[in-house]
């Protein structure tokens, strides 16, 4: 499934009238089966462009298309959401199967479906815990989980991994990288941290400070099937380079802002 | 003065500690019963104001042998439920409704607000006008008594849903009746619960003044015939009776909202 981000501005107006942009003319495309990560300072308006792809907030301008093909039933999109959003009245099993749920899937589908990703995500044994019995890593692999029973044809994924420690994130980014490999779905994945982007992605957006542009798209040119050996590679290294300096003069004008 | 010494760290926040004291708890109980007991043993008290604790539990034994409290409380049970079940049922549809569509709210809102203030034992003359002084008159100011309560709770639990699990519930497919479904009455569970234990007293209340003001049976008509024929006795026990329903039913709404909000309490 291609996405098509035509011109896509987001102003928010509080009760009082006041407003604030949150994102300037963002134009992009994610091609079919490709992997693309967004990476941009704090409050630039990640979360904001992801809430719009998934049609839960409304834009002020422009528009979001999906070009394409679909198998029967697939949703066009699955939400990680940053801040988990799990349903706390729901176990984890429950909580995985809610999509599956509002799809129509029969019970035996569900559930083995459910267990599947229970054990993907490393949550065996806690299916029937609810989210406030869990830790932050934890409950950020349930929302992992959740989204990707559904195999939606477009990922959006926000800050997934940012609950994790070093080594179940690494485990976690090569999990996720197989996943796609044999789904072919196409990946939106937004991030604050650089390696990361560049380790997993086909494409790097950067965005600028509030109110978010896109200041450059970086395309990583490493092979695939990727592994931690390429982080040495000057690939990695010049990707990586190159995007810390397009994010350093932004972060370095966003703190005088704040200091001002 | 200046040296070193060892100094063992002491728990400062003893004090503000609260432990549950049982045996407390029943003995102030205990203490009550006893000190009536004694009262009316030394005779300082007339029977006729105050009969004693083993007098009141002799009747009630009595009563209950004879079968005639049961006559009385199947009668009153009845009612509460039947009200209560109707005023909850539809306080709770209401807040849900209210609370969810804007429509309803505009419309819902003022109309509750212009209803809500009224006494509403002081509707049981224009109900009974309309339902005649029989079961459904007294079925339905229970049911009004308890609606608003309901309603108003509803509404104000599902106001307070996460709009974030809304959200998430509608990226993964969820439509109208799915959202209010498995996100907005999960979210108003905790408020529904509070209003139902609000209701209960509010319910009680109103069958006592109901049954008191047009019934043949009841508690409430136990206890104001037993006072105009100064049996005082008989008139304890429906009162002993009362404190009872109401001890209970707040007991059994808490094992309901134990089961129904599990992820509250574990
Ligand atoms: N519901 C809202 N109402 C008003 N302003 C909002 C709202 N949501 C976000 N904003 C503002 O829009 C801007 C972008 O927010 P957004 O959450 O998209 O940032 P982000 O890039 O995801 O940040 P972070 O990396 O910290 O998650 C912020 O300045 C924020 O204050
Ligand atoms: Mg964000």
């Amino acid at each position: 499934m291609r996405v098509i981000v035509d011109r896509l501005s987001k102003t928010y107006r509080d009760r009082t009238g006041r407003e604030l942009a949150a994102l300037v003319d963002i134009a992009l495309r994610v091609e079919p089966e490709e992997f693309v990560a967004v990476l941009g300072p704090s409050g630039c308006g990640k979360s904001t462009l992801l809430g719009i792809m998934a049609g839960l907030l409304p834009a002020t301008a422009g528009q979001v298309f999906f070009e394409g093909e679909r198998r029967d039933g697939q949703p066009l999109t699955a939400t990680v959401f940053q801040e988990f959003a799990l349903f706390p009245w729901r176990s984890v099993r429950r909580n995985v199967e809610f999509g599956l749920e509002e799809l129509g899937a029969a019970p035996e589908e569900r559930k083995e479906c459910v267990a599947r990703f229970i054990a993907m995500t490393g949550l065996e044994g806690f299916e029937d815990k609810f989210p406030h019995q869990l830790s932050g890593g934890m409950r950020q692999r349930v929302g992992i989980a959740r989204a990707l029973a559904v195999d939606p044809a477009v990922l959006l994924m926000d800050e997934p991994f940012s609950a994790l420690d070093a080594q179940t994130r690494t485990l976690m980014m090569e999990e996720l990288l197989g996943i796609w490999e044999r789904a072919r779905t196409s990946i939106v994945y937004v991030t604050h941290n650089i390696q990361e982007a560049v380790y997993m992605a086909d494409r790097v957006v950067v965005l600028s400070r509030r109110p978010g542009r896109v200041l450059d798209v970086v395309p990583i040119e490493l092979k695939r099937p990727r592994h931690e050996g390429q982080m040495g590679e000057p690939a990695f290294v010049h990707a990586q380079e190159r995007i810390w300096g397009l994010i350093k003069t932004q972060a370095q004008a966003a703190l005088r802002e704040g200091r001002a | 003065m200046s040296g070193s010494s060892r100094v063992a760290v002491q728990d400062r926040a003893a004090f503000l500690r609260r432990p549950e004291h049982r045996l407390l708890r029943v003995a102030a109980l205990a203490g009550l019963v006893v000190v009536w007991e004694a009262l009316t043993r030394v005779g300082w008290i007339p029977a006729l104001f105050l009969p004693s604790p083993v007098g009141v539990l002799t009747e009630l034994g009595e009563m209950a042998a004879s079968g005639q409290l049961f006559v009385h409380l199947g009668a009153s049970l009845r009612r509460l439920l039947l009200g209560f079940a109707a005023g909850g049922g539809a306080g709770v549809a209401v807040g849900v409704m209210t609370g969810f569509f804007s429509r309803a709210d505009a419309v819902g809102q003022p109309l509750i607000a212009a209803t809500f203030p009224i006494p509403k034992i002081a509707l049981l003359p224009l109900l009974i006008l309309w339902l005649g002084i029989g079961e459904p008159s007294k079925v339905a100011v229970i049911a009004l008594g308890v609606f608003f309560p309901m309603a108003i709770n509803t509404y104000a639990g599902v106001r307070e849903a996460d709009p974030l699990l809304v959200r998430a519930a509608v990226a993964f497919g969820a439509g109208r009746w799915s959202v209010i479904r498995k996100v907005i009455v999960p979210s108003a569970l905790p408020m529904i619960f509070a209003g139902l234990k609000l209701g209960a007293g509010t319910a009680l209340l109103l069958l006592v003044a109901a049954e008191m003001i047009a019934a043949d049976s009841g508690i409430g008509f136990l206890v104001l015939h037993a006072g105009n024929i100064m049996d005082t006795t008989k008139l304890m026990v429906g009162i002993v009776v009362l404190s009872l329903l109401g001890l209970l039913s707040h007991w059994a709404l808490a094992c309901c909202e134990r089961l129904a909000v599990p992820w509250r309490h574990t």
